[in-house]
């Protein structure tokens, strides 16, 4: 009776817990195979444990190399997309104008699409006009295209819980309107904005079916494992997994301490806590 | 208002929706103009308005697009029924590990989506534990998993999980805790306090964890590939082959538009009722 009611009461627990663990054994599953010795081409039985593999990640010339295009694409990505976006955010969470809700529907649209539409219509796109030759500029393209809409989401978010009295106090002290921003907005925005940079490179280094469509004879990480998978993935791709998988956490962990840590400096300032007004204004 | 300062929004706007026009709209506009096209790569294309290429494309592969709704509608199903206890759980059972569920929600997104779906096929494997299970609970008479439809599905399932569970944790986590007071306080039993309140008030966020579940899965073509068959191949699989394998642009493109113009009209329902706000996850219009 004790237990009916335990469980009863937990139920739903149980049952986050289990799809907590179905989302992670993947992640598990590939770490682990990484320390396999597979007898064949193919890594898909448990063989024996060897650190072989981890001693030699990079040994793949080809492998590496698609990893370093994937990087370098994902850095521009990262960089286009978080100007464009940003601006496009800063202009719809600031200004009323004529076409605004054609402009969030532009901006909605590609992220509701499918990713084998987008990749097929750029193809196309591509093909009958004739200017672009397939390679690094069309996935570069391609990339900013589908990631400005991410970051357009995160920096919004962020300025809509932003202070304006504080540009007004700016131009007040007689700053114009480009020192105000970058002076007090950028500074302000730039966690946001940050995330948002993040996001754009986390979307391009892990896309495959736009890239598939787009990327002419370029090899990037995730073009190579498909290419490599009739063939036989090698080990070195669960190992540069891992340690994607291990360097992406630890930056994340890092930026969530120095958060909280600025958070709490932030709160322990006595002044700020003082000037804030009893009642705050409507803007 | 000076001239100058009205014309600010635009020249912010400018880059980016050009973009997004440049990229996204025309191509969109090429890719229906080729697929009213005849021809071959060979002798080139012309545009004879063929709507027989729809007419073809349509009924030759109807299998297919069938079979994708399908996977994708069962995919998105199992979300729900995995996800909404996830959310709930984390937003209102989690306490201090809330931070900690949440990051293993997005975890997946920290290694590839191949991998993560190669890793599937090593878990479904013939020789892996989890098929004995399986086989032994009677759900796998043949002893295996790998390039049956079950398998293709759970690829789904568990790629789109994250899509389903964040909107449904935001909606759960802005529900006003008080409501769900007043109706203890009335004598509401834990099921119809869910039902009456929590259920209804998340609503936009179930259909929105639905929308950003189903469009993608019914595209897909990655699970299909690794982890089904000849005979689980979905249309994302069709459109990838015709397009990059036997290059037969016109019917390819005439695929894709259908598939673009079904999920359209879907999310313009969509919209039409609940406006852009809830896919942008944005609290007021403007200021």
């Amino acid at each position: 009776m004790k237990a009916w009611h335990w469980l009863r009461e937990n139920a739903v627990m149980i049952v986050g817990l289990l799809a907590i663990a179905y989302m992670l054994i993947p992640i598990l599953v590939i770490a682990v195979f990484s320390f396999n010795d597979p007898s064949g081409r193919f890594n898909f039985e448990w063989v024996g444990f060897t650190t072989e593999y981890w001693t030699k990640p990079f040994a793949i010339t080809e492998l590496t190399d698609s990893l370093l295009l994937s990087i370098r694409l994902a850095f521009f990505t990262a960089i286009g997309a978080t100007i464009l976006g940003t601006l496009l955010a800063i202009a719809l969470v600031r200004y009323q104008f004529m076409g605004r809700r054609a402009a969030n529907l532009l901006i909605v649209i590609p992220m509701a699409t499918p990713e084998v539409v987008i990749g097929a219509a750029l193809l196309s796109f591509f093909l009958t006009l004739n200017v672009f030759e397939l390679g690094f500029q069309t996935l570069l393209i391609a990339h900013i295209m589908f990631s400005v809409s991410f970051v357009v989401i995160v920096v919004r978010s962020r300025l809509i819980g932003f202070d304006r009295r504080l540009e007004e106090a700016a131009s007040d002290l007689g700053a114009n309107a480009f020192t105000t921003f970058r002076k007090v907005t950028l500074p302000l925005i730039a966690p946001g904005v940050l995330s948002a940079a993040f996001l754009a490179f986390a979307l391009s280094i892990d896309d495959f079916v736009i890239s598939n469509f787009n990327s002419g004879s370029e090899v990037t990480f995730p073009l190579y494992i498909f290419g490599a998978n009739q063939r036989g993935i090698p080990v070195q791709v669960n190992v540069i997994a891992t340690m994607l998988f291990a360097v992406t956490v630890i930056a994340m962990l890092a930026v969530i301490i120095q958060q909280k840590r600025a958070e709490k400096a932030a709160a322990m300032r006595p002044e700020e806590v003082a000037n804030k007004p009893a009642i705050s204004l409507p803007v | 208002m000076t001239f100058r300062q009205r014309t600010i929004p635009y020249w912010l706007l400018a880059p980016g929706l050009l973009w997004l026009v440049i990229f996204f709209v025309v191509p969109m506009y090429y890719m229906g103009e080729l697929s009213l096209k005849t021809g071959t790569v060979q002798t080139g294309y012309e545009l004879t308005w063929a709507f027989s290429n729809y007419s073809d494309a349509i009924s030759q592969y109807s299998e297919q697009f069938i079979r994708s709704f399908w996977y994708a509608g069962v995919a998105t199903f199992f979300c729900l029924l995995i996800g909404y206890p996830l959310a709930y759980a984390i937003a209102f059972k989690a306490g201090r590990w809330k931070n900690l569920m949440l990051f293993a929600v997005v975890a997946p997104f920290f290694t590839t989506y191949l991998i993560r779906t190669i890793a599937w096929k090593t878990i479904l494997d013939d020789s892996s534990p989890v098929v004995s299970v399986i086989e032994f609970l009677g759900l796998a008479p043949q002893g295996h998993v790998l390039a049956t439809s079950g398998a293709v599905i759970a690829g789904l399932t568990y790629n789109f999980l994250p899509f389903m569970v964040l909107p449904l944790f935001t909606a759960l986590e802005r529900l006003d805790r008080r409501l769900l007071e007043a109706g203890k306080d009335l004598y509401a039993s834990t099921f119809q306090t869910f039902w009456r309140i929590t259920l209804p008030l998340t609503m936009p966020g179930i259909i929105a964890g639905i929308l950003l579940t189903f469009i993608p899965a019914a595209g897909d073509y990655v699970n299909a590939t690794f982890l089904g068959g000849t005979s689980q191949s979905m249309i994302g699989n069709v459109i990838q082959s015709k397009y990059l394998v036997v290059t037969d642009y016109s019917e390819a493109a005439a695929l894709s538009f259908t598939l673009m113009a079904i999920i359209l009209v879907a999310l313009l329902v969509y919209i039409k009722f609940a406006g852009t706000s809830a896919l942008m996850g944005e609290e007021e219009e403007a200021r």
